[in-house]
């Protein structure tokens, strides 16, 4: 596939450098590309196909194959900026052609009206930086339209009385029930509550070149070996390679956006994996590195015309991050699910989707999902219920009995924005290339505490419902890791509360893009990816329509 | 033939069924994963010792039958755990070498502590094996462990717990979980493609379309 491909030289200036090809950044190469543009995507880690991808636990989980390794990319973590913070694994992301969009979950939830005007609705929250968006839900239905049809997404439309207004169906059916779904929809309507196919970005049915889902088992964590999940890689990549115009640049790694003296940017600089220098020249730059790498770039890129790091006049790059409450509630049934069979998510429930704080107490709201998310490995570590022997003849006979006979109700809820919840540069810890590394500053709010705590009652109550034999979960903790790597780079209308306006330009650099998680004003309830992929699809339209217009020249 | 040489072969085979176009569209890149995966899968597991001495073996061996033990179904020792250990003391866990090497020793000496005379621990009984585990065993509740941040100070006992979990349950393609014996008891399918209905509770189930109906009548 990669014959296709032209290859521009480091000194063409090409119309684009895009930084990353994740769920964002894939798909602003395909529309870019596809609008005549000519377009390099710097990808940090290695170009991986279908081929290259296995159920190798050890592989993907310990030997992190496919995502940022902690050995050559150490973090460190705290929890408020008057602490030293210490090393300590911070983070996951996909660190491979695709991104996170190749071994997510594929859980694809559109976000709600709410989620774009809540600081209208609700009012403001005492210590956090709570915000409408600069764009509605109306704004961006069309672009998730196009997401579910170009991308491929299983799903049933108006099968929740929660679902936001949509302009069309879903392309294809859900996917198979599975038995924790089964169980989840019936006990959830017993309780009263409004249970639905999950949406979700894998096929159920095929497409050209693309497999439909074949129930391996093996979503999270894993890259699909049939193309089945619509991953960047799977979809947006392969067609922006048709194009002819997009060159895909692996094993990249962008470490400085350059400026010129009149505050523009005019390329980006990267290591090759033999760690050689190069600056890859373009008449704009589009970082869609994801939320924690897009603020670290920016701040990496400080020169002696923007101090601070680039596109930071408001001082909040890296600022406002947002992980996404919530946890899991396991539970123990009398016969076999066998629900390592099939993709995670069969069924969802949004009747919590927004909360009456006055009734609950806090801020916030979120959904279930019946899920399964265990390997074999992981469910030997985490799997069996507290109290159960770690080893002999108890341990076996209880990962015998319960392996095939457990599933999960995962609870995802809001993060609300706090301003020192964030991802800076460490002044001490250095990558292996001699970077400064990433620094997580993270607690979360009390209210989204006690939102998780109060999601998992429900969830107890769920499985109360459903007649398990056994179910279990710890309180809510404070997080200090994150997979959902959100608000760092937030969009907004003023320049001084916001890093860019509502065409994912940056308030200071004309010719500076970013569109990725770090772009969310706030956090939706738990599935982000979407939203990120819809984003990119409007922001490829805004920035076409600049360019067009000769908005992006010298 | 491989586990995973057949899984591919039978999405070759399935094709009709799933998605002609999709396995013409794919069948170099098919072809060139089976070949890898029965490469790594001849490779992997391999019948001689790399890092162990076979005294060192044995009496890894009987720790880890100890572990998973063996009753009317195979546990560690049928699933060749000490072989994927020692594989894997030379790959994936060259950094836990160390912990095997000191580990080793102290655990012996408890062994010579405990039963006076007697030097090694394949030489107990398997009630004398386990009081030998459960005083290495803390008694605080295992935080939630993860395979991926694996925290490094941590001591033999729970490195060979840890090592024999994965050994027990990873996909047999990957060298441990001889025979697939590990997936056999935990009641685990050895194929990597499945139809629903998968389990209990979804068979007969109406499903989407019944939930369909109920939303149309809204």
């Amino acid at each position: 596939m990669m014959v296709d491909q032209p290859k521009y030289k480091t000194s063409d200036e090409v119309d684009f450098v895009i930084i990353g090809s994740g769920a964002a950044g894939g798909i602003l190469a395909k529309e870019l590309s596809t609008n005549g543009f000519r377009v390099v995507v710097l990808e940090q880690g290695p170009y991986l196909t279908e081929a290259d991808f296995t159920h190798n636990e050890i592989e993907i989980l310990a030997q992190d194959k496919l995502t940022n390794h902690p050995k050559l990319q150490p973090t460190s973590v705290r929890k408020t900026p008057d602490e030293k913070a210490k090393p300590q694994r911070a983070l996951v992301y996909g660190r491979c052609v695709g991104g996170t969009s190749v071994h997510f979950t594929a859980n694809f939830w559109r976000f709600h009206e709410i989620d774009f005007i809540e600081r209208s609705k609700i009012g403001s929250i005492a210590g956090t930086g709570l915000t409408d968006w600069p764009i509605t839900y109306a704004d961006l239905e069309p672009y998730y339209t196009k997401v579910e049809w170009e991308i491929g997404v299983s799903g049933l439309a108006g099968a929740s009385p929660f679902d936001p207004p949509r302009s069309k169906p879903y392309p294809m059916p859900p996917l198979p029930v599975k038995s924790s779904g089964v169980i989840f929809e019936r006990a959830a309507k017993k309780l009263g509550w409004n249970p639905f196919p999950a949406p979700m970005a894998i096929l159920s049915q095929p497409r050209p070149g693309r497999s439909a889902c074949v129930n391996c088992g093996f979503c999270l964590s894993f890259g699909c070996e049939v193309g089945a999940k619509s991953s960047s890689l799977a979809t947006a990549i392969r067609a922006a390679e048709k194009t002819g115009r997009c060159e895909i640049r692996p094993n990249s790694y962008v470490h400085r956006i350059e400026t010129d003296a009149n505050g523009r940017a005019t390329g980006a600089t990267y290591f090759d994996d033999k760690r050689n220098i190069h600056l890859q020249k373009a008449k704009a730059v589009v970082v869609c590195a994801n939320g924690a790498e897009t603020p670290r770039l920016l701040l990496l890129s400080a020169n002696k015309q923007f101090p601070n790091g680039l596109a930071n006049s408001s001082g909040l790059v890296g600022k406002y991050l947002m992980f996404n409450s919530g946890g899991t509630v396991t539970a123990l049934y009398e016969h076999p699910l066998n629900d390592y069979k099939g993709y995670c998510v069969s069924r969802v429930l949004h009747d919590f989707y927004e909360l009456d704080a006055q009734k609950v107490g806090f801020y916030g709201g979120g959904g279930l999902d019946a899920r399964f998310d265990f390997t074999p490995i992981t469910f030997g570590f985490n799997g069996l219920p507290p109290g159960t022997p770690s080893w002999g003849k108890d341990f076996k006979s209880a990962l015998a009995h319960n392996f095939s006979r457990t599933m999960e109700i995962f609870c995802h809820g809001t993060s609300l924005p706090v301003e020192n919840n964030s991802f800076s540069l460490d002044p001490d810890l250095k990558d292996a290339w001699g970077l400064p590394a990433l620094r997580l500053t993270y607690k979360d709010h009390p209210d989204d505490l006690k939102l998780t705590n109060w999601l998992f009652e429900r969830a107890h109550e769920l499985h109360e419902a459903a007649g398990a034999q056994k179910k279990w979960s710890f309180p809510a903790r404070e997080q200090q890791f994150g997979v959902h790597l959100l608000g760092t780079c937030r969009l907004g209308n003023d320049p001084k509360t916001s890093v860019i306006n509502p065409d994912h330009r940056t308030h200071d650099i004309k010719n500076l893009f970013l569109c990725d998680g770090s772009s969310l004003v706030t956090s939706g309830r738990g599935q982000p990816t979407m939203t990120i992929m819809a984003l990119a699809f409007r922001a490829a339209d805004r920035i076409t329509a600049l360019a067009k217009r000769g908005e992006l020249g010298a | 033939m491989t586990n995973e040489l057949s899984r591919r072969n039978f999405l070759l085979q399935a094709g009709t069924g799933l998605s002609t176009a999709w396995v013409a569209a794919n069948w170099p890149a098919l072809l060139a994963a089976s070949t890898h995966a029965h490469r790594a899968a001849q490779s992997a597991a391999p019948p001689k010792l790399e890092f162990f001495t076979p005294e060192q073996a044995a009496e890894i061996d009987a720790i880890t039958a100890r572990i998973i033990p063996t009753d009317d179904t195979p546990g560690a020792h049928e699933a060749g755990v000490v072989y994927f250990i020692d594989h894997g003391l030379t790959t994936f866990g060259v950094d836990d070498q160390k912990t095997y090497r000191e580990g080793l020793p102290e655990m012996q000496a408890r062994v010579g502590e405990l039963f006076p005379g007697v030097a090694k621990f394949s030489a107990l009984t398997p009630e004398q094996q386990d009081e030998v585990l459960h005083s290495f065993d803390e008694h605080a509740p295992p935080s939630r462990r993860s395979i991926r941040a694996r925290p490094g100070a941590q001591n033999f006992f729970e490195t060979v717990q840890q090592h024999t979990i994965v050994g027990f349950l990873i996909d047999p393609d990957f060298g441990g979980n001889h025979d697939g014996a590990g997936w056999k008891v935990i009641g685990r399918e050895r194929e990597h493609m499945f139809q629903a209905p998968f389990g209990y509770y979804d068979k007969n189930y109406p499903g989407w379309e019944a939930a369909m109906k109920e939303a149309d009548k809204k």
